[in-house]
């Protein structure tokens, strides 16, 4: 139902969305297309002439840094659908990343108390550490759900601690020492792993395919029940309520799916590091994820998406940049707090936002100052 | 009876917000609730659609006890509500919102039927089917409620404030309009602080004081009771 209104609202609309709204269905498919296939080629960038130098990373191997970038947005995408799309502030994203992280990790590597039963392939733990970060977002969501706004972000935002204290401080999950020797995905090329230590443009690939289905899952969703139930939830909760949506199962859906997500992120980057500690899941992790998020235009997949790889790209990309003699890296947060402020100062809706957030937040702002 | 509501009582949390209230509404009947400020009108809506839970009586609609059934399968029996502060989805078009209120329902066909009555009855929302339902006006956004939730085609509508800011002549048109829905055989619930309107229009209405029902009768009687003139209708 929503489509073909939805879209008459967009496609009357300036800017480049509305743009790419007038165009007829062939040339919006060969846009999303060539898009995809320059994606796969970004490893590449740096032989385009006069730009590519400027666009890739020096203090960082750039199909390091693009891979980064992957499970970035793959992160923000899975935030979104809980943010964006639900409307649930939750401020403990990383705790799923660190669950689907640490489920691999206890299955596969030679650390975990786990090894001598278990020691599987990196493919065979994924899809248990995946079904371990549903289950770990049903967990967190069925008591909490009955909160709202500010009181469930503190939740949330406790729970993604404890999983962070819970992994320094109990043996198994070993602290600073963390697990050693995750594999790799599998697969072979030229009898060579795929997967290997140097290059990190197969995991980029990987993490591109891994980020499109994820794209196409949650727009089916987006485009279901599924999805109208959430944009009710997240316009009105009493309202979707007195409609008959059954807002506790729909809000749960929402955690599980965003968890699901967050621990694909999590699956992909024990699998390229090989190696993960309780330093990679701090706090910091779910704040810089939200603030691309809402950068990018909450309930926008593609302002997600871009938002997702900012937040991952500019601070690399300030690496190995020295004004005088300090290192701009040292001040990436700073800088990076810098842009965010003036971003979201330009363009409070975010920089690719949905129109419906933008008509929210107008009705949102009439409730804070009537007339 | 359609609705018969017996000894409810509803706290939000150590403040008691309903002491016993007890009331019907009947097959085909417009019953107004009138009160003031904080006498426990829209909680009374609240308990009756299931967005609060009642701490003690029942609740009956259709011959069922609904009192514990979840809000969403009260949508499904037939009862619903126009919240108050219309509480429509601002960033969905007026379709969109319209399409909601059919949420539970299947047979496309039927849906499609509703909305053009829904369209009938308010042809400002027709003009408008496109925009976004938070660029309406309030008058336009009281209909978009109201139409919406006719939309579940419900056997008991609930409509809570719905001339709430609205200049003179619309509520004159709100009100021709909810008679009209009655009359088209939808029983009504309403509850208001223009009582003026509500009880020359109702059949039957409630006087509502701090949580108590203290007054009942046909709207005619409590439009001439001396005690409801004075505290209500602004008349010595």
């Amino acid at each position: 139902m929503t489509t073909t209104t939805e879209k008459a609202t967009w496609r009357s609309s300036g800017g480049v969305r509305g743009w790419f709204g007038r165009q007829p269905g062939w040339v919006r498919g060969i846009i999303v297309l060539v898009s995809a296939i320059l994606a796969f080629l970004l490893p590449y960038a740096a032989e385009v002439p006069l730009i590519g130098p400027q666009i890739v990373t020096e203090g960082i191997d750039w199909p390091s840094a693009l891979f980064n970038m992957s499970y970035y947005v793959l992160l923000a995408l899975g935030l979104n659908v809980v943010v964006g799309y639900a409307g649930l502030l939750d401020l403990g994203y990383v705790g799923f990343f660190a669950v689907g992280a640490y489920g691999t990790a206890l299955l596969t590597s030679p650390d975990s108390v786990l090894y001598a039963d278990t020691g599987w392939k990196w493919l065979m733990a994924v899809p248990v550490a995946l079904a371990l970060t549903m289950v770990a977002g049903l967990i967190l969501g069925w008591p909490t759900l009955r909160l709202r706004g500010d009181y469930l972000a503190i939740v949330t935002l406790g729970f993604a601690e404890i999983i962070r204290i819970f992994a320094t401080s109990t043996t198994t999950l070993r602290g600073d020492r963390g697990f050693a020797s995750i594999p790799h995905p599998p697969g072979m090329w030229n009898g060579k792993p795929i997967f290997g230590v140097t290059d990190a443009v197969p995991y980029f690939w990987l993490g591109l395919v891994v980020i499109i289905l994820v794209i196409l899952g949650v727009r089916n969703l987006d485009r279901s029940r599924v999805g109208r139930s959430w944009l009710a939830i997240r316009e009105d909760e009493e309202a979707a309520e007195i409609m008959g949506v059954r807002t506790i199962k729909y809000k749960l859906w929402a955690f599980a799916i965003g968890a699901f997500i967050g621990g694909l992120g999590g699956v992909l980057f024990a699998g390229e590091q090989g190696f993960i500690n309780s330093q990679t899941f701090v706090l910091q992790f779910s704040i810089l994820v939200l603030a691309g998020v809402v950068m990018g235009g909450s309930g926008n997949m593609a302002g997600a998406i871009l938002g997702g790889a900012l937040i991952s790209y500019i601070p690399d990309r300030l690496r190995g940049i020295s004004l005088g003699d300090t290192d701009l890296y040292e001040y990436r947060f700073a800088l990076f707090g810098l842009v965010i402020i003036i971003i979201m100062v330009l363009r409070p809706q975010g920089l690719i936002p949905s129109r419906r957030r933008a008509m929210e937040l107008k009705d949102r702002e009439k409730e804070v100052a009537p007339q | 009876m359609l609705l018969e509501i017996d000894n409810v009582t509803l706290a939000y949390g150590r403040i008691q917000a309903l002491h016993g209230i007890s009331l019907t509404v009947g097959q085909g009947e417009v019953v107004a609730l009138i009160g003031a400020n904080g006498a426990g009108k829209s909680t009374t809506m609240r308990a009756i659609s299931g967005l609060r839970p009642v701490s003690q009586g029942t609740i009956r609609f259709d011959g069922q006890d609904i009192t514990k059934l979840r809000a969403d399968l009260r949508v499904i029996r037939g009862v619903s509500q126009s919240p108050e502060g219309r509480g429509i989805f601002p960033g969905m078009t007026v379709r969109d919102n319209l399409e909601m209120g059919a949420y539970t329902r299947r047979n496309r066909s039927e849906i499609d039927e509703d909305l053009d009555r829904a369209f009938t009855l308010f042809p400002r929302l027709k003009e408008r089917e496109k925009q976004p339902g938070g660029t309406l006006s309030g008058g336009e956004q009281q209909m978009l409620a109201v139409g919406r939730a006719l939309m579940s085609r419900p056997k008991l509508l609930l409509l809570d404030e719905p001339s709430m800011g609205l200049a003179p002549m619309l509520i004159q048109q709100i009100f021709d309009i909810i008679v009209e829905i009655n009359q088209q055989g939808t029983t009504v619930l309403l509850v208001e602080q223009n009582a003026q309107q509500a009880l020359s229009r109702a059949h039957r209405a409630y006087v509502l004081e701090t949580g108590r029902i203290v007054k009942e009768g046909t709207g005619a009687e409590l439009l001439h009771d001396p005690a409801v003139k004075d505290a209500y209708l602004g008349v010595a």
